[in-house]
């Protein structure tokens, strides 16, 4: 896990590196009502070739985002950069980049083929290789055999399809995505996700997709912006995202997590001691405190606890089992841990696990860096 | 458990029929279960049914009937036209004194009822004088005493009964059913050789119905134009300014058609408020000033502006429920604003614009007050004819008969749209 980590972090580095930034956010701002500002002062540099998740609840500035970069809502302060060149002043139309709605936008009145020539026609290119390039576009999402319907004729993940083919049959370089599979079904998204991801290897465009879908980020993204609030929380690959959230908004978006509230008493460098509200002592890794009588928020990730651990972890502290949750492959135990009796502890369902009951005492033990002493939260 | 496992293999029986569980087949029952909300539904509609009918359906039947009935003339000197039967109009020769014997009893009853002059002014639509010579014989034949001959004594009445023609015509309408009335309404005649058009200077209702297809689509045509940036507006404003835009655009309709129409008049006649205007910024002299008033112009100015809601809301309607992601989506993929609009979006605004124009056209092709106000002689339509025949000159069987012309005609029209348009690209909301 270390491993892949680190893995990540130099995939998205070398990319940002070797091949210069598509995109970039320079202090972009946005209001729409002149009283708030729904985009706060943004910064962001997106790689060739990468595939850039923003990620956060809804209303939380992403659709925003993506409507300045593609064109269609002004900046209200800052500059936008495609390739280096500003285009605040440059027509939705003029910045040739392919662009996925979140209900498709297919035109109603011309056949799948004629969706995907549309933009073909209006680059003027000749007949003959606007059908090969419609049929290479079909063959990619496997619908060569759809060209003469009307979308209303295609199920929900056909027209997904076409609109990932439409939007990428003029071989743009940026392709944005809004919540492009926000209507379909679990099962049809998980697949449909795959299919973007390999599209998007076999292409090599620069993909900025927007979700409020956090499994959805984590696969698909070589990096993931989580917004809330219009500001970016935390710019990252997803593995940093998921094991070093810089900030509680991000732990708790992301994952399960567990929260215990309290006060930092002691840094030492590396480690922090943290009193709870009920007086227990925990040692903790400080990533977002500002020192000794702070309030923090502890968070720990339901799966990096033991229970009954047979080492000797920094962290062990006495619970009692209220819930147990059967999921196959794990069990969800509910305990009650220092007073918080929403205390969550995933067991990984094994041949020699001991056996629990709801009402035991149990001791439960995690190490000190795998508790992250964040900001608090109210 | 098991039968559960059975029921299965039960459905089926021998004869492959598909059966419920008591055995009756699954067609039947579902036919009856169906039947007892069909006639629920059916009692729901009931009173629309018998309100369509009793005031819709019973009058058209009753207006494409009169068209062609001719009962009066058989009804009034029955043994007249049984006796005209053998007579034969083309052999230069008077019927014999049997017929206007028979003529003389017929009208013996006839003046006793006083419906003779009913007949004579049925008969006058076809040539006329013939009012003038059933009133005048009517008065006379009282004092007729019962004996022959009557021929001679008809005459003496009244000299057109000499006269070939009136007999011809009273034979060739003393059928039950006649075409007559039609034939009136395409400017054409029955004579003596066969269906024939009027003289040029009698003719008037084709040039009628042209002129009221011709105005018709002019109106449509200038509502489109006015109404569908104002339909775009109404779409796109945000909802507050919407409504208020919406009140404006429904205003019309909550103003009396007379006061509107009126208006127009003020504002459009040569000593009214536009010609002023004109005059005072010195566009035209006085002795120049525009007739837009009693003409066609002021028919379609005044019919556009009553019209143009019903253009508005259908294509309002429509366009509402076009999302901005389609333009925005041709934007993207490198359309041109106009090509963005005309594309994607003005495709997907067409069944707005055929809801909208049979609306306006067919309210258009039957308006009969505003032209009637504003129209002069120039600016009238069939409509006002239409009128004039049922109120005014009470030849209602040419009324009914021009009425069902317009009918067919705009069925026609409707034809010809589904041929071309669709009509279930039609969209109202
Ligand atoms: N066209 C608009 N006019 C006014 N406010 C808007 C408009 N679009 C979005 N907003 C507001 O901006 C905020 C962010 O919206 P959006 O960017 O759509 O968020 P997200 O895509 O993350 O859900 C929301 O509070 C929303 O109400
Ligand atoms: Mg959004």
């Amino acid at each position: 896990m270390e491993v892949f980590a680190g893995d990540g972090v130099q995939k998205a580095e070398w990319k940002a590196i070797s091949r210069g930034a598509a995109v970039k956010f320079d202090g972009v701002q946005k209001s729409y009502d002149g009283e708030t500002l729904v985009v706060k002062d943004l910064n962001l540099d997106i790689a060739r070739g990468e595939f850039l998740t923003m990620l956060g609840p809804s209303g939380s500035g992403k659709t925003t985002c993506l409507m300045m970069l593609a064109g269609f809502e002004p900046a209200t302060h800052g500059e936008i950069y495609l390739n280096e060149q500003g285009i605040n002043n440059v027509p939705p139309h003029k910045r040739g980049i392919g662009m996925v709605f979140q209900n498709y936008a297919l035109f109603p009145h011309m056949s799948v083929a004629e969706n995907l020539a549309f933009p073909l026609q209006v680059r003027g290119v000749g007949k003959a290789e606007q059908e090969d390039r419609i049929r290479r576009a079909l063959d990619m999402v496997e619908l060569g055999a759809f060209g003469g319907r009307r979308p209303a004729q295609l199920s929900g993940g056909q027209q997904q399809r076409v609109a990932v083919a439409r939007a990428l049959v003029f071989d743009p370089e940026l392709v944005l995505m809004d919540e492009p599979l926000g209507a379909l079904d679990k099962q049809l998204r998980e697949q449909m996700q795959y299919e973007i991801k390999h599209i998007h290897e076999n292409l090599g465009v620069t993909i900025v997709y927007v979700t409020h879908d956090q499994t959805e980020a984590l696969t698909m993204s070589d990096r993931v912006a989580v917004f809330n609030d219009g500001v970016i929380q935390q710019l990252s690959s997803p593995d940093v995202l998921y094991e070093s959230p810089q900030n509680s908004f991000v732990a708790q978006f992301i994952g399960e997590n567990n929260k215990l509230s309290g006060e930092v008493v002691a840094m030492d460098g590396a480690n922090c001691e943290v009193r709870l509200d009920d007086g227990t002592l925990l040692v903790a890794d400080p990533v977002n405190v500002k020192g000794a009588g702070s309030r923090t928020t502890v968070s720990l990730r339901p799966e990096r606890i033991e229970l009954a651990p047979s080492d000797e972890p920094e962290n062990v502290l006495d619970g009692k089992i209220e819930e147990l949750i059967y999921l196959g492959d794990h069990i969800r135990v509910r305990m009650n841990v220092a007073g918080n009796d929403e205390f969550i502890v995933k067991v990984r369902n094994r041949r020699d696990k001991r056996p629990i009951s709801e009402g035991d005492m149990v001791k439960v033990g995690w190490s000190a860096s795998d508790c992250k002493a964040l900001d608090a939260v109210a | 458990m098991s039968s559960a496992t059975d029921t299965p293999t039960d459905a089926i029986a021998g004869d492959g029929i598909v059966r419920a569980a008591d055995g009756t087949p699954l067609k039947r029952s579902l036919a009856r279960a169906l039947r007892r909300e069909k006639l629920r539904s059916f009692l729901l509609i009931a009173p629309l049914l018998a309100f369509v009918v009793i005031s819709f359906l019973l009058p058209i039947a009753d207006m494409l009937f009169r068209s062609v009935e001719n009962n009066i003339v058989r009804d009034t000197i029955p043994e007249t036209v049984q006796t005209l039967a053998s007579w034969d109009a083309d052999s230069g020769e008077l019927p014999d004194e049997r017929v206007f014997a028979a003529l003389y009893r017929d009208l013996q009853i006839a003046v006793e009822k006083r419906i003779h002059t009913r007949l004579g002014s049925r008969l006058n639509y076809e040539k006329s004088g013939m009012s003038g010579l059933f009133r005048k014989t009517g008065r006379e034949v009282r004092r007729l005493e019962a004996e022959g001959p009557f021929r001679e004594r008809f005459i003496e009445i009244d000299e057109d009964w000499a006269d070939i023609e009136v007999w011809a015509v009273i034979k060739r309408y003393s059928p039950p059913y006649t075409p007559g009335y039609f034939l009136n309404a395409v400017d054409a005649e029955l004579t003596a050789e066969g269906v024939e058009m009027k003289p040029e200077n009698e003719r008037i209702y084709l040039t009628l119905f042209w002129r009221t297809l011709v105005m018709s689509l002019m109106i449509t045509l200038s509502c489109l134009l006015l109404g569908y940036p104002i339909g775009y507006l109404l779409s796109h404003l945000p909802a507050r300014s919407a409504n208020l835009l919406m009140i404006l655009v429904l205003l019309p309709f909550w103003t009396s058609l007379l006061v509107r129409t009126s208006a127009w008049k003020v504002l459009l006649q040569q000593q009214g408020v536009i010609n002023d205007f004109l005059v005072w910024i010195n566009l035209i002299d006085d002795a120049g000033r525009l007739v837009m008033i009693n003409n066609q112009t002021g028919t379609i100015i005044a019919m556009t502006h009553i019209l143009l809601p019903f253009m508005i809301l259908p294509l309002y309607s429509v366009m509402q429920t076009i999302s901005p992601s389609y333009v925005r989506a041709a934007k993207s993929l490198g359309a041109s604003d106009w090509t963005a609009f005309w594309r994607v979006y003005f495709p997907q605004t067409v069944p707005g614009i055929g809801a909208g124009a049979i609306l306006v056209f067919i309210l258009a092709i039957g308006y009969y007050i505003t032209p009637e106000l504003v129209g002069g002689t120039s600016g009238i339509f069939i409509s006002n004819r239409i009128a004039y025949h049922i109120s005014t000159s009470l030849n209602w069987g040419l009324a009914a008969a021009l009425g069902t012309i317009l009918l067919l005609l705009v069925m026609a029209l409707f034809y010809v749209y589904d041929r071309i348009v669709g009509i279930d690209n039609v969209k109202l909301g």
